[in-house]
């Protein structure tokens, strides 16, 4: 039957080696494949403001990016694609709450060029290779 | 009790359920805005509110934390705690922490990023008041007669909990990191060192609650937490399917995530199992209805529905949907909630002397909260299963299937409505059994047989 001390070495066996890959698989993750798949060469200054700006505001606290965030607004990270550019700076400037649907957002009134930041940021997550996320819709006709 | 200094876990437990009832006002205002009554957005727009909401839920559970280390580490250690007066000052501080950082939240101060919202100044200030909490507990602990596994598990937990706080606080340029680090901090914390947490108030509400033999608890609570560690640390890569790193985490991911409930198992086989092995009979069965409740509602609520959704190809779709705030209430209620409303039902009646543990409302308050907390997990369930095939498999807009799911969200605020009164009756028991008093101490002698 198990002892006591056996238990133990179990747990600190377990977790030292099970860390030990993850800090290893890590490493290979962030040193090689991010920058390659987030394609690292164009988070250019503008892209950064906009990130700046994505946390300043909360915007994870409604919508969700990378499927991540809140259930409330519609995922962001191919709205670049989805909506394009006039659309979205619409949205982003507008002074009275945007609401389609009659579900309301934050009306933020961007100015056009913290609007064009936060567009630099969304197409940029947009290219993100994130292995086929967000899916496409099967019976779409 | 049986040391003076325990008392201030009294107010850590009281601040713990000050914020809880806040926590859940703001869960029914985002409740009436998912059903379209949204008359409070120009004040407390949907964002706020759930910031607020999911960082309470961390600070009362912290709170609870810190109450229940502050009751144990004496307890375990047979020593008073160090230095009270710095105790209750900690606890000033968390809670004037705290309530900054949700005063901020509604003028637009924070950093948007879930579940580390609190803006980096506050971080520091959160970093110097764990520091000082871990400061008492392992002074403690250091200078005390006995250094029990429970105690040293319990420790260990809290110690890395501080730690890994730390990955949160750098900044990335790129938001592929970004999201990368913050799962070393909200996942290693709920799937990894809180189960470290858990597992000590457990094994140490067990051992006083079923009078089992220590050494048998304390043998296999290392295996459990050794389960933890072995499926939770390569189990974070169930965060990293779709983030923007590579295909080599869809497999690691998978296949240790769905290793995950097994440690739940775990508990709650063992919580069953020392439960029926045990000979003595402890009057207070609140306190044993929390302790085997939060096992096995933990095991259901993080460990089923955790791999209901956990293996790639059924998270391709489900992510980033209502179907993970179905998985994440139950898993928070039963891990964390029920353990911190357990060890405060067994510590009311030692703290203050009385001895109301066999109240009807007590044990209401147990099925009310439970039986709420499940209906609102299937009301997400429902209305995030409906969202994921209406928008990721039919392809309907976003609004559109909103405004279609909107009646489960009726029926989640109902359920909702069963939670709050169970909620309500538990601390309507906690105010009558009043303040904790050093009448309660109970000499040395006679603590195995009545404590």
């Amino acid at each position: 039957m198990l002892s006591k001390s056996q238990a133990r070495v179990f747990f600190l066996g377990g977790t030292i080696v099970t860390f030990a890959i993850f800090l290893g698989l890590s490493w290979n993750s962030l040193s090689r494949e991010v920058p390659k798949r987030t394609h690292e060469k164009n988070l250019t200054a503008q892209v950064i403001r906009g990130k700046v700006l994505w946390e300043k505001n909360n915007c994870m606290g409604c919508h969700t990016i990378l499927g991540e965030g809140a259930y409330y607004a519609p995922e962001l990270t191919k709205v670049f694609e989805r909506r394009g550019e006039g659309y979205m700076n619409a949205v982003l400037t507008s002074k009275i709450p945007w609401q389609p649907r009659g579900r309301k957002m934050v009306a933020y009134g961007f100015s056009t060029t913290d609007a064009a930041d936060l567009i630099a940021f969304f197409k940029w997550i947009g290219e993100i290779d994130l292995n086929g996320f967000p899916p496409k819709p099967e019976f779409k006709k | 009790m049986k040391y003076k200094s325990q008392k201030v876990a009294y107010w850590f437990f009281a601040l713990s359920m000050l914020l809880l009832v806040l926590q859940i006002v703001y869960g029914f205002i985002m409740g009436f805005a998912h059903m379209g009554f949204d008359g409070l957005h120009s004040i407390i727009p949907f964002n706020t509110a759930r910031a607020v909401h999911i960082n309470l839920l961390v600070v009362w559970l912290l709170s609870g934390f810190m109450g229940a280390a502050y009751y144990i580490i004496p307890e375990e250690a047979e020593i008073e705690l160090v230095n009270v007066k710095l105790a209750y000052i900690q606890l000033i501080t968390l809670a004037l922490v705290g309530v900054t950082a949700i005063v901020g939240f509604h003028f637009n101060i924070w950093e948007g990023r879930k579940f580390l919202e609190i803006p980096r100044q506050l971080d520091w200030l959160v970093v110097v008041n764990v520091l000082t909490f871990l400061g008492i507990i392992l002074t403690t602990l250091f200078k005390g007669k006995k250094r029990t596994t429970t105690s040293l598990v319990l420790t260990m937990g809290l110690v890395f909990a501080a730690l890994l706080y730390l990955p949160g606080m750098i900044w990335f340029d790129n938001q592929t990191m970004d999201s990368f680090f913050r799962w070393w901090v909200v996942h290693l914390w709920v799937e990894g060192v809180w189960e470290l947490i858990m597992g000590g108030i457990l094994a140490f509400l067990l051992i006083k609650i079923t009078g089992v033999d220590r050494e048998v608890i304390e043998k296999w609570l290392y295996v459990i937490v050794g389960l933890t560690f072995i499926s939770g640390i390569l189990g974070t890569g169930h965060h990293y399917y779709y983030i923007g790193v590579g295909k080599v985490w869809l497999i690691v991911g998978g296949i240790f995530s769905a290793l995950e409930p097994l440690a739940f198992l775990g508990m709650a086989l063992f919580a069953i199992a020392m439960y029926r092995k045990g000979e003595k009979k402890h009057p207070n069965k609140i306190a044993l209805n929390w302790t085997l409740g939060t096992a096995i509602v933990s095991f259901v609520g993080a460990g089923l529905l955790g791999l209901a959704h956990t293996l790639p190809q059924v998270n391709m779709y489900t992510h980033g949907t209502l179907v993970t705030a179905m998985h994440g209430h139950l898993a928070f209620w039963g891990a964390y909630g029920m353990i911190v409303l357990a060890f405060i039902s067994y510590a009311m009646p030692n703290l203050t002397g009385r001895k109301l543990y066999d109240s009807n409302r007590g044990i209401l308050a147990f099925w009310l909260s439970n039986i709420g907390m499940l209906g609102m997990t299937v009301a997400f369930g429902v209305a995030g299963v409906a969202q994921v095939y209406l928008e990721r498999k039919v392809g309907i807009e976003f609004g559109e299937v909103q405004k279609e799911i909107q009646v489960h969200f009726f029926i989640l605020v109902i359920c909702a409505t069963l939670f709050t009164t169970g909620i309500s009756l538990f601390i309507y028991e906690f105010i009558k059994y009043g303040r904790p008093s050093d009448e309660a101490l109970i000499v040395a002698a006679d603590t195995n047989t009545t404590n």
